[in-house]
């Protein structure tokens, strides 16, 4: 199997490794460089536990190729955290019971922390929208609407702009 | 399917979630703290079992059959062990020559049970699809799937039975020793022909009770570590019960059970599929004591959807005998169980005592005459799945008082009315001999029905047709039953194991409070809920409190987390702990106040003398003395720590009314919902929000059964369903938004007054989607259509094509 040297900026972090042409982003991310804050669960991109940013896009993990992140930025759950402070997405999980037993939250919040900057003010149905290519069997997702609800609301204030109509 | 653009907020009050810190002691238990699980779990810190790595960690693969039934002919592995990377490969014939027994127990006895063998490694035979036949250790992970093509494996191929019903009439036969592929007959009740022959109406339906896949979203996963050293066997797996599966692995592979640690790390659900013992997680075990290397193994979804224990899959012909007042004299239900290939774990305990003694739900019925048929077929093993045997006792009985009360022309609620068990015959003696602790099932009622506006729905929904609009309202008063007790009679029913719990409460010298539970979570928040029940109990902050669960080095005992009875009988065991602490300290700080223990009071965590509350002392500094034991009373021994055996008095049993008001399209079959009402009552809360996200999550899974999800299997044994797209999960925007309301009525027989909350919206939804539909079918003479509602199914039985009977 031809091996390849690629360059993986991981939250912020830049990385060397060696990867063969099949092993997929997520085995890189978890099994070569410790970043198992993404989850498999399906390989098939059906479940969205292994969703991280790939550049900014959130992509399946499990069906993306390590070779193709090449010189990209990826963005994990690890790196939402930032100078000990919990992203308003973290908060709003949190405060709203939007997970259980937590295996799909990573790759849940990857996505609304995506929806969030394109979409700062999502209705109910916007989200759900939004998340369907995430699946939580724990939930029911009524919390997890609400915990990205709720970090839209903690995101707009701490823009300093004025709070969302509803 | 579009979901409710309302804001049912406003209708049903939201829970918030506090900080421990604003929260009065005395108002620990009851209060929705945030949970302290999350932290871990929002920053990826968490460490599930895939996620843990060794120092010279190899990969196990599993080869499977393919085939639903095949006699397996030969297998030649000598490709295998030599392609790059492989270490080994195993058979049964190398557990054989280990002198490994690899066969899995069976966890509950009934009469006359066929108990056909269960080999880790196929031997003669393969019985369903993806039994394991061979494994192969691996350098790397990508390196053992690889070999698995390399492994050649001969079959027969052989007629399959894949139906529980047609299995009885079939000639192809999973196991010899099972006549007819039946495994065990079980009848309940003293008979009802009576009441049928006397019967003014008699209600009959033939229903399905689809056959689930769990899908924890964890898949099953076990990593394994042999310590030459001490010849001790660490294994991390995905386990609800880390000490039973001890229990069990240690006869599988004959590993003394004191030389074998079993840890659940993170587990990311399991919704029951991880009660049972399977082989690969023995397999993973076997492979690292002979290879002394760390070994991993993870399912791939396909993996588990092949071989994590099934659910449901029951075929039951009902009746309901009801006389000329309009109340109940008899029920009669005949089901045929699917157990699947082999005897799971539990498998036979699900369609009888959790299921059978359950089917009168909340209805006062003199004569019953159950008999359950549980089939051998060439399918995945069925168990335990979320409800377990409670979901299909309440379909079966809340499909039947819905169709009975529209045959008799009667509106569902007050029908259901008239034959609930009245609120002052508890503790009521079930004729299945169950005993209710306590209920107000009218109030449940009362509830859901002002909640949703009933009255008014019928006015609207006739309305609506005349416009040609088709609403339909769905109820479903269910019972739960939880925690299965008290041991000994756990054990005259077949239950290979006690049923207690146990909890351990050890107070530090400066005051903090670590607790050992042996229950063992994977989602529900046990580290939040039962510091919140020690806090209460000792007096002292939360935030001083820790819970540990679910490593068999670390806890005493532990039986584990299913059957919704971690509260009602882990929480009563680490609640009884903390009262022994207390009592003990209480000893002490009389001694050491020159008191009388009968003179010392205790209250927010401070022991004092009646009558002279400046004489007082914390229970921080008693433990403190507890451990300088310079001066403590005369023959009491050091420390202070207790440990407690719960064996609870009976089961609980919560109970509810959940509502479902639809919207149906004849002409496309599609369904909308207008509202989900849900008002349960779990006995006393330790936690609502934690309630909350219980109720939510279970009403989402029974509304995946009712609209989504079906295993399924093709006449030879293959899963035609086998992946995630083929099987639906239901999505975001599939589950509707759900409006909860609680009543409670106290366990009187536990100190928490708990009952459980685990399967409660599992069990409760899909009758009430199916009852909405069926309503809202009407005018098109729809009585009944099999779950899952699909749009097809919805169009067929609108249009006689099929499904109405």
């Amino acid at each position: 199997m031809a091996e390849h040297d690629i360059t993986l900026t991981v939250n912020g972090t830049e990385h060397e490794l060696t990867v063969e042409s099949r092993t997929l982003l997520v085995t890189a991310l978890r099994d070569q460089l410790g970043y198992t804050g993404a989850n498999v669960g399906c390989e098939s991109s059906l479940c969205g536990a292994c969703t991280v940013r790939v550049d900014g896009d959130t992509v399946k993990s499990c069906t993306m190729l390590a070779v193709q992140a090449d010189g990209a930025a990826v963005g994990t759950v690890e790196g939402l955290r930032q100078d000990g402070e919990f992203h308003p997405v973290q908060e709003g999980f949190q405060e709203e019971h939007g997970l259980q037993c937590g295996y799909c939250t990573p790759g849940m919040m990857m996505s609304a922390t995506e929806l969030l900057e394109r979409n700062p003010d999502p209705d109910r149905e916007e989200i759900r929208e939004a998340l369907e290519g995430n699946l939580c069997r724990c939930t029911g997702y009524q919390n997890i609407v609400r915990a990205v609800e709720t970090a839209a609301e903690r995101m707009d204030a701490e823009a300093g702009t004025q709070p969302a109509d509803d | 399917m579009s979901t409710d653009k309302g804001n049912p907020d406003t209708r049903s009050e939201r829970v918030r979630t506090v900080d421990a810190s604003e929260v009065e002691q005395s108002e620990v238990f009851g209060s929705a703290i945030k949970r302290r699980e999350d932290p871990s779990l929002i920053t990826g810190e968490a460490q599930y079992t895939d996620d843990i790595q060794r120092k010279d960690m190899v990969h196990m693969s599993v080869v499977r059959s393919q085939y639903g039934h095949a006699r397996v002919e030969s297998i030649d592995t000598s490709a295998a062990e030599e392609a790059n990377g492989v270490l080994a490969v195993y058979t049964a014939e190398d557990l054989e020559a280990a002198g490994v027994p690899g066969e899995l127990p069976v966890g509950w006895l009934l009469e006359d049970l066929v108990q056909p063998a269960y080999p880790i490694l196929a031997r003669e035979k393969v019985r369903y699809q993806g039994q394991p036949v061979a494994v192969i250790v691996a350098e790397e992970r990508y390196a053992a799937s690889d070999a698995q093509d390399l492994v050649e494996v001969e079959y027969e191929r052989l007629d399959a039975v894949t139906d529980p019903v047609g299995a009885t009439e079939s000639d192809a036969t999973v196991h010899e020793a099972a006549e007819n592929n039946v495994a065990f007959n079980f009848q309940l009740g003293e008979g009802a022909d009576e009441a049928f022959e006397s019967a003014a109406h008699v209600t009959e339906i033939d229903l399905t009770n689809q056959r689930l896949i769990p899908n924890a979203m964890e898949p099953r996963a076990c990593l394994a570590d042999y310590h030459v050293g001490d010849d001790e066997l660490e294994v991390q797996m995905t386990s609800q019960n880390p000490h039973l599966h001890r229990l069990l692995m240690s006869g599988v592979l004959d590993v003394p059970e004191h030389k074998l640690t079993i840890v659940a790390p993170d587990v990311g659900g399991g919704f029951g599929s991880k009660i049972h013992h399977y082989p690969d997680e023995a397999l993973t075990t076997f492979a690292a004591k002979q290879l002394e290397r760390p070994v991993k193994w993870t399912a791939t979804r396909t993996e588990t959807y092949l071989t994590d224990a099934h659910g449901r899959g029951h075929e039951t012909h009902a009746e309901l005998a009801v006389d000329e007042d309009g109340t109940i004299t008899g029920l009669r239900v005949d089901t045929h169980a699917d157990l699947g290939a082999y005897l799971s774990t539990f498998a036979p305990s699900v369609p009888t005592y959790l299921y059978a003694t359950m089917l009168p739900g909340q209805y006062d019925i003199p004569a019953i005459d159950l008999s359950v048929t549980g089939v051998f077929t060439n399918t995945a093993p069925v168990d335990a799945y979320r409800g377990a045997g409670r979901p299909e006792a309440s379909y079966v009985i809340e499909r039947l008082v819905h169709k009975a009360a529209r045959e008799l022309g009667e509106d569902p609620a007050a029908f259901r009315r008239r034959n609930f068990i009245p609120e002052d015959a508890f503790p009521y003696e079930m004729p299945t001999t169950m005993v209710y602790d306590s209920g107000d099932y009218g109030k449940a009622l009362d509830a859901a029905l002002e909640a949703v506006g009933y009255e008014e729905f019928r006015e609207r929904q006739q309305r609506a047709r005349e416009e040609g609009r088709y609403l339909g309202v769905g109820l479903s008063c269910y019972i739960e039953a939880c925690g299965i007790a008290p041991s000994e009679l756990a054990g005259q029913l077949g239950a290979q194991a006690g049923l207690w719990e146990s909890g351990l409460v050890r107070m530090h010298p400066s005051g903090s409070v670590t607790a050992y539970a042996g229950t063992s979570g994977h989602g529900q928040g046990h580290e939040t809920t039962f510091a919140q029940i020690i806090s209460d109990e000792l007096g002292i902050p939360y935030d001083d409190i820790d819970v540990i669960e679910g490593d068999t080095e670390e806890i005493p005992m532990g039986m584990g987390t299913y059957g919704s009875r971690s509260a009602a009988v882990g929480g009563s065991a680490l609640s009884t702990s903390a009262k022994k602490v207390v009592e003990k300290a209480k000893r002490i700080a009389a001694h050491q106040l020159e008191a009388s223990e009968e003179d010392i009071e205790f209250a927010d965590g401070e022991f004092s003398v009646r009558g002279a509350p400046e004489r007082s002392m914390g229970i921080k500094d008693v433990a403190l003395e507890a451990y300088l034991a310079h001066d403590i009373p005369e023959e009491m021994e050091p420390g202070l720590e207790a440990t407690s055996f719960y064996d609870p008095e009976n089961f609980t049993f919560p109970f509810g009314t959940h509502v479902a008001v639809v919207e149906v399209e004849p002409d496309t079959g599609e369904i909308a919902f207008e509202r989900y009402v849900a008002v349960d009552d779990v006995g006393n809360q330790i936690n609502p929000k934690i309630v909350e996200g219980q109720i939510h999550g279970g009403i989402a899974q029974g509304i995946g059964q009712a609209l989504y999800e079906r295993a399924q299997y093709d006449d030879n044994g293959t899963l035609t369903t086998g992946s995630m797209q083929d099987y639906a999960v239901p999505k975001a925007e599939h589950i509707p938004e759900m409006e909860k309301e609680d009543t409670v009525t106290p366990c009187p027989h536990n100190p928490l007054g708990v009952k459980g909350v685990g399967e409660a919206g599992t069990i409760a939804a899909p009758q009430a989607v199916v009852n909405a539909v069926v309503d809202a079918l009407e005018p098109f003479d729809v009585d009944h259509v099999d779950m899952p509602l699909t749009n097809e199914a919805v169009w067929r039985a609108v249009n006689g094509t099929e499904g109405g009977s």
